[in-house]
């Protein structure tokens, strides 16, 4: 039976659940990840485009317009994941008091909002050809455009606040708030479109071919690790903004530094 | 001496919130004034065709509301928290998610309950039917409050910065979306002869909801900035 | 490959503005992200020296 002491005897070997709660140990295994997320999201962004631009046939009634979903599709599904991680992880901050969680919930919140303004933009130009209009107010374009709205209230409060610790952990609450009230907005928005007549698009659920789903799917995961790189990295740089008086960032600095 | 009670505080809170507002008179109006010469704004714009003005009546007034509510919003807490009074209250012995909730109440109590009152003679001016002017000051009745509760929420969170009232809206704007949408479309269908009290029935639902988890999520918000 | 020419993929059968309107916005968006980042690397650095 392992006792106390046993523990403390491989102090190495102990690893438990919030090892890496600590900023400097985070750093560093972030650090190390890094460049790994980097290669799959290059790699994977390649085989991806290269399946769907060059490979995937021609859809027989969206004609080669449908090739946006390549993007469109990882997009807004990140945009929704990074919303509800950004909430979590600010609720995470809340319950533990651990400035880290706060500092990822921060991080996400731009990548965040850049894929839910990638959802738009592609899907305004996707829509143009395929239904005639840059823009329909059906349920789902128009969550998203809330959610746009969401992630820039996110970010304004973070910036007006002046005190850092404070701005994380108000963003982090209202971060909390907005991703309960997400599902009440979608649905008030689906009744409301439901209600509103307006123009009305039948989403054609054309069997996709294989390749494309294929290549849908390879984006996706780039674009996962895509996210996973850059929150990593920023998290990292805000780590080293705001850990600057400690020792070990010191150090790291001045070695960065001094490579460039 | 006689021992202080909950209930006590609350009420002081209460008449304490009533009577400042009515004290910057000026202020208070201010919000209110806006409601009506936003209202007014639309058939400017929009030309003043009776059957346009039935249709988009329902939605003016209700934008209206909101905006006037963001409005008003931002002296809710910063007052006492530039008197200090605000960290007073966060020591007191009665919860801050109650003293939040009685704030919240004299809040509407001068917002929303005059813009409600204000409301019939407006949607006159758009020359709604009667039936949908009565459908209308019920959706107000029990949506505004939820205006005042959520909206605290972005109050507390930018208690202390400078012109907070845009970023307020900015914050709370998007959380609003379903009272405005089930306030708008009871009024809708009360114009249409359809069954409209489904959407009041949710209106209280959310109302309800929001008086319970705003004022934990505001007192949080407070105990955030007044650390 | 399906496309016969470079050009015909360019092209895209007409759809080629809004493919790659799509596509280049999306990768300048992703490139001026990481220019931030790295003006926040330059920034920290640079205040750390001083």
């Amino acid at each position: 039976m392992q006792t106390k002491t046993d523990m403390n005897s491989q102090p190495s070997k102990s690893m438990h659940w919030f090892t890496f709660a600590a900023p400097s140990k985070f750093y560093f295994l972030a650090k190390k990840l890094i460049p790994f997320f980097w290669l799959l999201a290059i790699g994977l962004g390649i085989a991806g485009l290269i399946l769907g631009l060059l490979f995937a046939p021609t859809d027989a009634v969206q004609g080669d317009s449908y090739r946006i979903i390549f993007i469109h599709v990882p997009a807004a599904w990140m945009s929704m994941v990074l919303y509800v991680a950004m909430a979590f992880w600010g609720a995470i901050g809340m319950i533990f008091n651990a400035r880290l969680a706060y500092r990822i919930s921060n991080s996400i919140a731009i990548t965040g909002a850049l894929m839910t303004f990638i959802a738009l933009w592609t899907g305004a130009l996707w829509g143009k050809p395929t239904w005639g209009a840059w823009w329909v107010w059906d349920a789902r374009l128009t969550s998203e455009l809330i959610l746009l709205f969401l992630y820039i209230g996110y970010l304004s409060l973070y910036s007006a606040i002046d005190d850092k610790r404070k701005a994380a952990k108000a963003a982090s609450l209202l971060a909390i708030i907005g991703v309960v009230n997400v599902p009440i907005i979608y649905f008030s928005v689906k009744w409301w479109n439901t209600l509103h007549q307006g123009a009305s698009i039948t989403v054609t659920k054309t069997s996709m071919d294989s390749s494309m789903l294929l290549a849908m799917l390879i984006m996706t995961f780039a674009f996962w690790s895509y996210t996973f790189a850059t929150v990593f990295t920023r998290v990292n740089y805000k780590t080293l903004d705001e850990e600057s008086h400690t020792d070990w960032v010191q150090k790291e600095l001045s070695s960065m530094g001094v490579l460039k | 001496m006689t021992p202080i009670s909950t209930t006590n505080i609350l009420l002081t809170i209460f008449k304490r919130d009533i009577t400042l507002a009515i004290r910057r008179g000026s202020d208070t109006c201010g919000a209110i004034f806006f409601f009506i010469l936003v209202v007014s704004l639309f058939p400017l714009a929009l030309g003043s065709d009776t059957k346009l003005l039935q249709q988009i009546a329902p939605g003016i007034i209700w934008v209206s509301a909101l905006l006037a509510v963001m409005l008003s919003l931002s002296r809710l807490f910063n007052d006492d928290f530039q008197d200090g009074v605000l960290e007073q209250l966060a020591l007191s012995v009665c919860p801050l998610e109650m003293i939040t909730f009685a704030k919240v109440i004299a809040h509407w109590c001068y917002t929303g309950l005059i813009l409600l009152l204000i409301s019939p003679i407006l949607a006159l001016q758009f020359n709604l039917p009667p039936h949908s002017i009565q459908v209308l000051f019920i959706a107000l009745l029990l949506g505004t409050p939820t205006l005042s509760f959520i909206g605290s929420i972005g109050a507390a969170l930018t208690v202390g910065l400078k012109s907070s009232g845009a970023l307020i809206s900015l914050l709370i704007l998007p959380l609003l979306i379903p009272v405005l949408i089930l306030g708008t479309l009871a009024v809708d269908a009360a114009a249409t002869d359809m069954p409209y009290s489904v959407y009041l029935y949710l209106l209280v639902a959310y109302g309800v909801l929001s008086s319970f988890f705003a004022p934990i999520a505001s007192a949080s918000a407070l105990r955030i900035v007044l650390d | 490959m399906i496309w016969s020419s470079f050009s015909d993929f360019i092209h895209m059968n007409g759809y080629g503005p809004y493919v790659w309107g799509s596509f280049i916005v999306t990768f300048i968006l992703f490139y001026v992200e990481q220019r931030s980042l790295k003006l926040f690397r330059k920034k920290i650095i640079s205040s750390e020296q001083s």
